[in-house]
């Protein structure tokens, strides 16, 4: 069921152009990518596969309470994040690490919210890249609310594509399922409001199949509430990037919201705390491997003459990241005590004051300092 | 028959039990078939009884209790799990609005026997939403039975009770619990599900909790004894209601009370025992009865949960404000 004839596809597999009528539209929006901007596709999600590996490894070694892996999920996400433009507001799910680092943040804050020194981890009014979350489909309701807000404050529309915004919000299958996540499909229609659903079928929610989310692919579920709807093949970088960038300006433009299903597959297990074998066969992911989204990207590139160096740069990008990421993992402390009641509230509150005044003087009370 | 097992264990034969017993009681969650649950409480049982007894739902939990709840209507025993106590409020509509009020409303011509179970609690080190106690939602809602067992004997057969209960029940299964083994004896009868239990007896005061403080409790009171202490520790076993005939007995010997919770405490279930016992004790009572409690803020990061939740020596330090009166 992965792919299917309404599939949109760019890059095949061996890494060459499709040309059909279908895909045509799009095609203008990657010719008009530089050869820097392709490259910093390939970067990115060769970097990001690194950082990947090394942070479910520094769980194995203890280091993590649990590591979410992105593996094979690269296409979809490099894409997409490259399609919005810097006044675009992301709302992401929980294994968008690619895209983190595009909005430029420092992975040690993801690392930081797995090794359970935080809960938050950054400042999303920096980066417009609002705060991972674990209740799942929830942010699909914060993204079309704030885009609902986008409109009425006259930031779409006025054909400026400097400054008109739109968001982009991004959940999985099994989320899909979500009594949230169809409400936000509502909203955002009723209210032409400028939100772009990612979906990223990767094919399973855990241990359970997409067939037992739907029966019929997913992007009919956008389209079922009236919202134009794409299904693209998620490990391929290209048709990724362009639909995106398309459905985002269409948002922008006032056109109301849009909805695309990524097929891609989740090549690890969904936490370190899974076994897959339980549930998937090996030859299954055999044939997700042969459809890699970096394999088939890097045969492109290197059909279009990018040189030994600058895959040998990026393989070196890749290490310093994960032994930079290895180092700055092992120095990090607990936070300090007073997290638990800073910030619990905006305003004062007088039960964060006596509990906190409690626990000094219950810690004073060992004769150690508080 | 009496076997060492795992609590994660126990309550996976007493759902089998159950559903050899009784054909109507069918089990509904999210990994709950294949994988056997994250927690694998229900492993081998979709094997044993087909996937039309053992439902991977859909990834949605207001749709697990809301057809739960239809399901009941036509005569079933749905029991649903909810994969981590984070993640029951995506259901919280149904549960407290839908099947908490559906037996008063339907006058008794009908019951809904519904069960859902919930992993809950800290001491796992867990990322946010996993380790949460909310069971004062549910205790304050009517209609609600509310239970949580504390050893592996306890969850084999409460879990079986509780699906015999005509009545909603929200189960509680303590996470830090699932994999200590202890005693379980498949064929003795029972006590009353709705009965709260003196599991260490003493005379100095009163340790009451539920759940995985139980065993904390226990601790604290060996090592009090150690410094010539008798501490005397009651199991709730069940929350809503709570049988507090053992509690108001104990008091009137001990004469000093600490409730113990991993919850935050404002206007918990801990604060409903201090109210009662207040009232139904008043003149055995020596000291106020101190509560011990995680505090009112979220769960903090997995870092800080050593802080944030009642241990050994905060349940020691309220005992010894308790005796200080
Ligand atoms: C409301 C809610 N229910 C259950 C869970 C537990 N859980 C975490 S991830 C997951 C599967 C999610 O699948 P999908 O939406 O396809 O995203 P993926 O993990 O595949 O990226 C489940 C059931 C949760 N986090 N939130
Ligand atoms: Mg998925």
């Amino acid at each position: 069921m992965p792919y299917t004839e309404a599939t949109l596809q760019l890059l095949t597999t061996d890494g060459t152009l499709v040309e059909n009528d279908r895909v045509a539209p799009y095609r203008p929006l990657v010719d008009a990518l530089t050869d820097q901007q392709l490259q910093d596709f390939y970067r990115e999600m060769v970097v990001t596969r690194r950082f990947d590996i090394e942070a479910g490894n520094l769980q194995r070694q203890g280091q993590l309470a649990l590591w979410i892996p992105s593996l094979g999920q690269e296409a979809a996400q490099v894409g997409s994040a490259f399609a919005t433009r810097s006044q675009d507001t992301i709302f992401p799910s929980y294994r968008e690490h690619s895209i983190a680092r595009i909005r430029g943040i420092d992975p040690i804050h993801i690392i930081e919210l797995l090794r359970g020194v935080t809960n938050g981890g950054w400042n999303p009014n920096d980066s417009k890249f609002r705060l991972y979350t674990l209740v799942l489909g929830t942010q699909t309701l914060h993204a079309a609310g704030y885009a609902m807000g986008i409109a009425f404050d006259g930031k779409t529309g006025t054909g400026n594509l400097d400054t008109d915004e739109a968001t982009i919000v991004y959940f999985g299958d099994g989320s899909s399922s979500e009594g949230d996540v169809n409400e936000a499909m509502v909203f955002a229609q009723s209210y032409q409001s400028p939100l772009v659903f990612f979906l990223q079928n990767n094919q399973y929610a855990i241990s359970v199949p997409v067939e037992r989310q739907s029966r019929s692919p997913l992007y009919k579920r956008g389209e079922g509430f009236g919202i134009e709807s794409h299904q693209i093949d998620g490990n391929d970088v290209l048709i990724s990037y362009a639909v995106t960038r398309a459905s985002l300006d269409e948002a922008r433009a006032g056109k109301g919201p849009r909805w695309i299903e990524a097929q891609t597959y989740r090549l690890g297990a969904h936490t370190t705390s899974d076994d897959p074998t339980k549930y998937r066969q090996a030859s299954e992911e055999e044939y997700w491997k042969q459809r890699d989204p970096i394999s088939r990207y890097e045969l492109f590139l290197r059909a279009k003459g990018a040189s030994e160096s600058f895959f040998a740069e990026v393989k070196a990008e890749g290490e310093d990241l994960a032994a930079d990421i290895r180092a700055r993992t092992v120095t990090l402390t607990a936070p300090p005590v007073e997290t638990i009641f800073n910030h619990v509230y905006t305003d004062e509150h007088p039960l964060m004051a006596a509990q906190h005044q409690w626990l000094k003087d219950y810690d004073a009370s060992f004769g150690g300092a508080s | 028959m009496s076997e060492m097992l795992s609590m994660a264990k126990a309550i996976n034969l007493g759902l089998k039990q159950a559903m050899t017993d009784d054909s109507s009681v069918i089990l509904m969650g999210e990994d709950i078939g294949t994988l056997g649950g994250v927690f694998r409480v229900t492993e081998g049982l979709k094997t044993e009884f087909g996937e039309n007894r053992v439902l991977d739902t859909p990834l949605a939990e207001s749709g697990i209790v809301g057809t739960a709840i239809g399901l009941a209507m036509r005569g079933y025993r749905p029991v649903c799990e909810i994969q981590f106590d984070g993640f029951v409020f995506p259901a919280f509509d149904q549960i407290v609005s839908q099947l908490a009020k559906q037996t008063s409303r339907h006058q008794g011509t009908q019951s809904f026997p519904v069960v859902i179970r919930i992993p809950y609690g800290g001491h796992i080190g867990a990322v946010e939403h996993h380790q949460e106690s909310p069971e004062a939602y549910f205790a304050h809602t009517a209609g609600l039975r509310v239970m949580s067992p504390a050893t592996p004997n306890d969850g084999f057969h409460m879990i079986q009770q509780a699906i015999r209960s005509n009545d909603p029940v929200i189960f509680l299964e303590p996470k830090a619990r699932y994999w200590p083994k202890g005693e379980v004896d498949m064929n003795s009868t029972p006590a009353p599900v709705y009965q709260s239990r003196v599991v260490r007896t003493g005379t100095d005061a009163t340790l009451v909790g539920h759940g995985a403080m139980v065993a904390m409790l226990l601790d604290a009171a060996e090592l009090a004894a150690q410094e010539g202490r008798s501490l005397e520790v009651i199991d709730l076993r069940s929350i809503s209601p709570i049988d507090y005939d053992p509690i108001v007995a104990s008091v009137g010997k001990t004469g000093r009370l600490i409730v113990a919770q991993e919850a935050p405490g404002n206007a918990s279930v801990g604060s409903e025992i201090a109210a009662t016992i207040s009232e139904r004790a008043f003149f055995s009572l020596e000291a106020p009865v101190q509560r011990v409690s995680g505090f009112d803020t979220p769960f903090p990061p997995a870092n800080l949960e050593s802080i944030y939740l009642p241990d050994v020596d905060r349940i020691l330090d309220a005992v010894d404000r308790a005796l200080a009166y």
